[in-house]
């Protein structure tokens, strides 16, 4: 099926281009010729219903597939200013996570004190300066709202903090490496409404830094915090567009029909 | 039509039910206690028997022909001795199979093999270790009747023990905790390195320790590779030895263990004997409990700070 795109009336820069992408789980296909851009400081979300393919295609970017057997990519994803295909087998998944972080569904914080955590990411880089890393964790802690709360209790174990707290943490973690772009794997779902919004103001803050891919299962959330929307169905990426125009006047009917909760 | 049911079936059914429940617990209880009061009695005879005959000079004295002055000295320092030979080649050995095997190998066909392969292992008689032993470190290697050949065959046979909890453990660490360190551009080494071992410890540690006190009781592998009943000399300190003395001459000493030098004394005809054997067992027991007991307290300790 052929997805309907409208691109803005003037582009942004663009930070990584999917083109023609499949991926498949052994023999089913669960991607299907997506083509799409992520322009640089915006945030786009996809969405669409339970099994549609969306975090399947947000996995592509930090190549988290490459964990398990079975998985095959077809297709490419430019990352850019260097154009490198970040699907090519002949690049290293690990270069690849080391230019995109990801924040998870459910709060994955290390069983490690709050402050390994954060610079956890650049203990992996070899760092070792101590002023270094405190700078790094106290900038990152900032970054994600913590700081004040976390301040006086660096060296306690990051699972005591609150769902909402680790998420933050987790948030933390994933930007204390500078990443060029951040994946958000539903990261409210396991959160009560307050932590959400404090989640999602956060997400328009580090917008102004980081390009941002989210999916979400909400679509309230989708229209309150992302400048695109990719609506997904069954593989297929259905529609792309500016988030105000896929919510106010999309072109396809699937799209209106999910959007206004008649379908999903 | 069906109908629902009316109280006072409802009543009948649960009083059916409890009854069932109460069935149930009784023979679990029955069951429970075979087996503890069996394991007791045994227990209470022999410290009945055994405790008697401890004293310092017990645990310093060598084996005697005559049972008021045989101790256990050599029989313990040589048990002691075989543990640290098998810890450290089973331990390393087992957690970097059980690593390879969860995080490295691909699954197919060799991988199924190998892992019923550890299974059936785990449940060889451990005589087979013994002849194997015999055959290969002994004949082959030409290792002798020592402390290391001991070693070397016990952490054969505890390698599977080790090699099994330490997958469990890992195993049992979420799969989003790999993805979390993965997605920081951790490489699977570091994975290993930062996440899995040190969140593993409390499970391996368990593990380690539940071989080595199976591995301390062992007797019939022992006696298969020739540990002698009779020792009256102590392996030689580092250094000391008859020149060249060297820091692992020990490890070429003949020695015996506690397992052996109780059956020896079963064996005699004389019942001193066999108080200084109810004797040893008692130790023997103390020392197999112990070693659980820190098995128990290091998982508490370490679990403490762990969780997902």
């Amino acid at each position: 099926m052929p997805s309907t795109i409208t691109l803005p009336a003037q582009p942004g820069e663009l930070k990584a281009e999917a083109r023609d992408l499949d991926f498949f789980y052994g023999a089913y296909q669960a991607l299907k010729t997506i083509s799409m851009p992520i322009y640089a400081r915006k945030v786009t979300a996809l969405i669409g219903p339970s099994g549609c393919g969306k975090s399947t295609f947000l996995r592509c970017f930090n190549r988290m597939h490459d964990l398990y057997p079975g998985h095959r990519y077809a297709g490419s994803i430019q990352l850019f200013p260097d154009a490198v295909n970040i699907l090519d087998p002949q690049v290293d998944p690990i270069e690849v996570r080391m230019r995109i972080s990801m924040v998870f569904q459910k709060p994955n914080p290390f069983p490690k004190s709050i402050y390994e955590n954060v610079a956890y990411g650049l203990r992996v880089r070899g760092e070792k300066r101590r002023s270094y890393l405190d700078d790094k964790v106290e900038e990152a802690l900032r970054s994600a709202a913590l700081w004040n709360e976390a301040k006086d209790r660096l060296d306690e174990l990051a699972v005591n903090l609150s769902g909402g707290q680790q998420q933050r943490l987790c948030i933390a973690r994933a930007l204390a490496t500078d990443p060029e772009i951040i994946l958000f794997d539903e990261p409210t779902s396991a959160l009560d409404p307050i932590a959400t919004g404090s989640i999602e103001e956060l997400v328009s803050e580090i917008k102004k830094k980081v390009t941002i891919l989210i999916v979400t299962h909400n679509m309230q959330q989708a229209a309150r915090v992302s400048d695109f929307t990719a609506y997904m169905y069954l593989g297929d990426l259905v529609e792309f567009g500016e988030t105000k125009e896929i919510f106010m006047k999309p072109r396809r009917k699937e799209t209106e029909d999910y959007i206004t909760g008649r379908f999903g | 039509m069906s109908r629902p049911l009316d109280p006072a079936e409802v009543r009948a059914l649960i009083r059916r039910h409890r009854r069932w429940d109460l069935m149930f617990g009784i023979l679990g209880l029955i069951s429970l206690a075979i087996g503890i009061l069996t394991l007791l009695t045994l227990f209470i005879d022999m410290a009945i028997t055994g405790i008697p005959r401890l004293s310092a000079e017990f645990f310093t004295s060598f084996p005697s022909r005559r049972a008021s002055q045989a101790g256990i000295l050599s029989a313990w320092v040589g048990s002691i001795l075989v543990m640290m030979v098998t810890a450290i080649v089973a331990v390393p050995l087992g957690i970097a199979g059980a690593v390879y095997l969860e995080e490295y190998a691909r699954r197919n066909w060799l991988t199924d093999v190998i892992e019923i392969n550890i299974t059936n292992l785990a449940g060889v008689p451990s005589i087979i270790y013994g002849l194997l032993a015999l055959g290969l470190f002994i004949y082959t290697f030409g290792l002798g009747q020592s402390i290391l050949t001991a070693g070397l065959t016990l952490a054969l046979l505890i390698l599977p023990i080790v090699i099994t909890t330490t997958r469990e453990a890992l195993r049992s660490i979420p799969q989003y905790i790999r993805e979390g360190a993965y997605a920081c551009g951790a490489s699977r080494w570091q994975v290993i390195r930062h996440h899995l071992l040190p969140y593993g410890t409390p499970g391996i540690l368990t593990g380690v320790i539940i071989g080595l006190s199976r591995a301390i009781g062992e007797t019939a592998p022992i006696i298969t590779i020739g540990a002698l009943t009779f020792i009256a000399f102590l392996p030689p300190v580092p250094f000391t030895g008859e020149p060249p003395a060297g820091l692992f001459d020990w490890l070429n000493s003949p020695f015996t263990v506690m397992p052996i030098q109780i059956f020896n004394w079963t064996s005699r005809p004389d019942p001193a004997f066999h108080q200084n054997a109810a004797a040893a067992s008692f130790v023997l027991v103390f020392m197999t409990l112990g070693m659980n007991a820190l098995a128990i307290w290091l998982r508490y300790r370490l679990r403490k700070n762990i969780a997902w």
